[in-house]
């Protein structure tokens, strides 16, 4: 079934001859345009002056920065309301897919609804929906809706109290982190003992608490420190707090609504491949509905859950892009757009903004990937 | 827990029918008013902006035409129809014929209907009158885009699956890098880069038409899916059929064309199906870059400053569309999948 050694080597050679040709065709081509249009090739435009606003930056940004600033302010935005879609559109899957499997019929009817409406719907339709027809709906900011005690809701966006000093955020922030780390390692700890002796060590639910210990401790540590700046009516308009743009909102809505179609599709066939006798024989041993579904069944499903829902995550990030066509300002429209029309450095542009998602891509194929070899070592192969 | 009850058959408990009769009666009161608006109340007749509460489908009436075409020109609405009817024909022959007589007729429906549905919309090369490629658009525009691309795409997909199964190293690693590239990265910034970066790598003075811009952005994004489809149904050829080709003494390439790639094409027919309803769903993308395609005419209508205040009723209608298609072709697919 093999070919000779040299007919291998004559066809690559080929390809590689054919490949050469056409990328120094391409290369000779774009240097000639280059000349004719004047403009110079290299990175030096990032150096550049932006010169135009932001509506939402969460980096400091003015119309002095640079391009290249421009580049990080559209990845961190991009990065934003991927990771937000991603968790909102998680839970929003969990529960449909939930729905889907419920023995209540009208339940399991919405929840199919749902899916196969969402999922053949074109995404960008769903951001017009959310931006142009949904979100146009809402009141003038003198009207806005209130929730809570400080919380409005108007045409121009959602209005947040927001954390004044910084730094004591991002101390919290960090107790959280050592907490749920700690809280991690003493689980193993506990696991272990367990595992040992054969009986539930009486310490068993201290790992739990630590996750919430430390943030408290902290918040109650730097008490004078976290105060919040709450937003006020100040002539037809709201100031103070922090302002989340309609435009987000509806990206974010869209995004983790359509992406969720998918996730509850995957969780379901995911759980339903889970033989039933699993189910049986954990119910024959005694152990409470709650327990065959957390301890049995989801263990088992997500060896089937992992891969594909690492791929609609890519999806997700990928299709973030969409919202460049409601002017969020996300890496596609402030780089790919805005900035290739002021420097016309399309060739740099182009190979960046790929490149960043690209370079996201196989990051998070990688993590996941890590991920799921740690999960899989449980499974009974 | 519920779930785990489904997953054993458990009957339903009274607590759960009674469950179920509440939520049924609460869905029924959220859902009346949306119908009172779209059906009751709507208005249907008349030829200019509407008065009444509910929907007013006049809107969609009067711009049905510009859904469908565009702005194709009206006397000549024949060519456009005439083109949908005979992809319809071809596809519909392609399904209905046996497998392998299929397989024979497909090469030519991927090559000649493309170059035929161009000439006959674009006019010049059969002497009818000149439709520039910017007054096509609607639902016309975006099934262009799927089906030329598609076969566009279809042949290097091919290619590109042949390649990375290949057992020459450059091969395959120019395979597998050419895939990932374009599934790494979204389909808009694919666009932007064919409208912006192709007139750049032709040599100077060549012009290219924004609708075969577009076309060749889509035709590579797609064929590095589609080549990942058709591995996967190459990979699902058990080897022995390659093994028992090679005994009976067929050459390599007889051994791929008559033996392998005829089984392996068969199994990824539902993915091809779904590759196709994934793609017409991403045509919408192309407004971006300043083509009316379906969503991108229903946009357009809908930002008309006399007709302001209609673009529920113009979403409504394009997502029923986009969604009527789809679900179809889904369960198309899904029927395929089952009847194998």
């Amino acid at each position: 079934m093999n070919k000779s050694p040299a007919k291998k080597w004559l066809i690559q050679g080929l390809f590689f001859l054919v490949l050469v040709a056409v990328f120094a065709f391409a290369g000779h081509n774009v240097s000639m345009q280059l000349k004719v249009r004047g403009i110079s090739s290299g990175f030096d435009f990032l150096q550049n002056q932006a010169g135009f606003g932001i509506a939402f930056h969460l980096i400091p940004y003015s119309e002095t920065s640079s391009l290249g600033r421009v580049f990080l302010v559209g990845a961190v935005n991009t990065l934003f309301v991927s990771i937000i879609s991603i968790v909102f559109a998680s839970v929003i899957g969990l529960i449909i897919a939930l729905f889907r499997m419920s023995p209540l019929p009208v339940l399991r009817a919405i929840g199919a609804t749902y899916v196969e409406t969402l999922r053949n719907i074109p995404l960008l339709l769903q951001f017009f929906v959310w931006y142009f027809a949904v979100l146009r709906q809402l009141p003038m900011p003198l009207e806005s809706w209130r929730i809570g005690k400080s919380i409005y809701l108007n045409i121009r966006g959602l209005y947040l109290p927001f954390p004044e000093d910084a730094a004591a955020v991002w101390m919290v922030i960090a107790a959280l982190i050592v907490g749920l780390t700690l809280g991690h390692v003493a689980r193993a700890l506990a696991r272990g003992q367990r595992v040992r002796s054969g009986r539930t060590p009486l310490w068993n639910w201290v790992p739990f608490t630590l996750p919430l210990l430390f943030p408290v401790l902290a918040l109650l540590y730097l008490r004078s420190r976290v105060t919040f700046t709450v937003p006020y009516l100040e002539g037809f308009n709201y100031s103070g707090g922090a302002q989340i743009i309609p435009e987000l909102i509806a990206a974010i809505a869209a995004l983790s609504l359509y992406t969720a179609s998918f996730i509850a599709e995957i969780i379901r066939g995911a759980v339903g491949a889970v033989s039933k006798h699993q189910t049986e024989a954990a119910l024959a041993l005694g152990l409470k509905p709650r327990q065959v579904l957390v301890q049995i069944i989801f263990p088992q499903a997500m060896g089937h859950i992992l891969p594909p829902l690492t791929s609609q995550y890519l999806n997700l990030i990928k299709n973030s892009s969409l919202a460049a066509a409601i002017a969020f300002p996300e890496l596609v429209l402030l780089f790919a757009g805005t900035s290739l029309n002021v420097s016309g450095q399309a060739v740099e542009i182009m190979m960046m903004t790929l490149g960043f998602y690209l370079v996201v891509s196989l990051c998070l194929s990688a993590l996941i990937n890590l991920y799921q070899a740690r999960v899989l070592r449980y499974e009974r192969r | 827990m519920s779930v785990v009850n489904a997953k054993i058959g458990a009957k339903q408990s009274l607590l759960q029918k009674s469950i179920n009769a509440v939520l049924l009666l609460i869905l029924a009161g959220l859902l009346f008013p949306v119908f009172k608006w779209a059906i009751i109340d709507a208005q249907w007749a008349g030829t200019d902006r509407c008065t009444g509460d509910g929907a007013c489908w006049v809107f969609i009436k009067l711009r049905l035409m510009t859904f469908m075409f565009g702005f194709y020109e009206t006397e000549e609405l024949w060519r456009p129809s005439l083109v949908l009817a005979l992809w319809a024909i071809a596809i519909a022959t392609l399904f209905r014929s046996t497998y392998s007589r299929g397989l024979k007729i497909l090469p030519a429906v991927i090559v000649l209907l493309p170059l035929l549905s161009w000439g006959l919309l674009d006019g010049r090369w059969f002497g009818l009158p000149h439709v520039e490629t910017t007054r096509w658009g609607g639902l016309l525009l975006s099934l262009m885009i799927t089906l030329m691309g598609l076969s566009l795409a279809f042949p290097l997909g091919l290619l590109l699956a042949l390649g990375r199964m290949s057992d020459l190293p450059l091969i395959k690693a120019g395979s597998v890098a050419f895939v990932e590239l374009w599934r790494g990265v979204p389909l808009i910034a694919v666009l932007f880069m064919s409208s912006v970066m192709l007139p750049l790598v032709l040599p100077p003075g060549t012009e290219l038409d924004k609708l075969i811009r577009v076309l060749v952005g889509v035709a590579l994004f797609t064929s590095a899916y589609l080549a990942e489809v058709i591995r996967a149904g190459l990979r699902g050829v058990p080897s022995g059929q390659a093994e028992a080709a090679a005994a009976l003494g067929l050459m390599g390439w007889q051994r791929l064309f008559l033996v392998v790639l005829p089984q392996a094409l068969r199994s990824v027919i539902p993915s091809l199906v779904n590759s196709f309803i994934s793609l017409f769903k991403d045509t919408s993308l192309v407004m971006i870059v300043g083509m009316f395609d379906l969503l991108g005419t229903v946009q357009q209508a809908n930002t008309d400053p006399y007709w302001l205040g209609y673009s529920t009723e113009g979403y409504l209608f394009a997502g029923l569309v986009y969604w009527a298609m789809c679900f179809t072709l889904s369960r198309f697919s899904m029927k395929l999948e089952q009847a194998r």
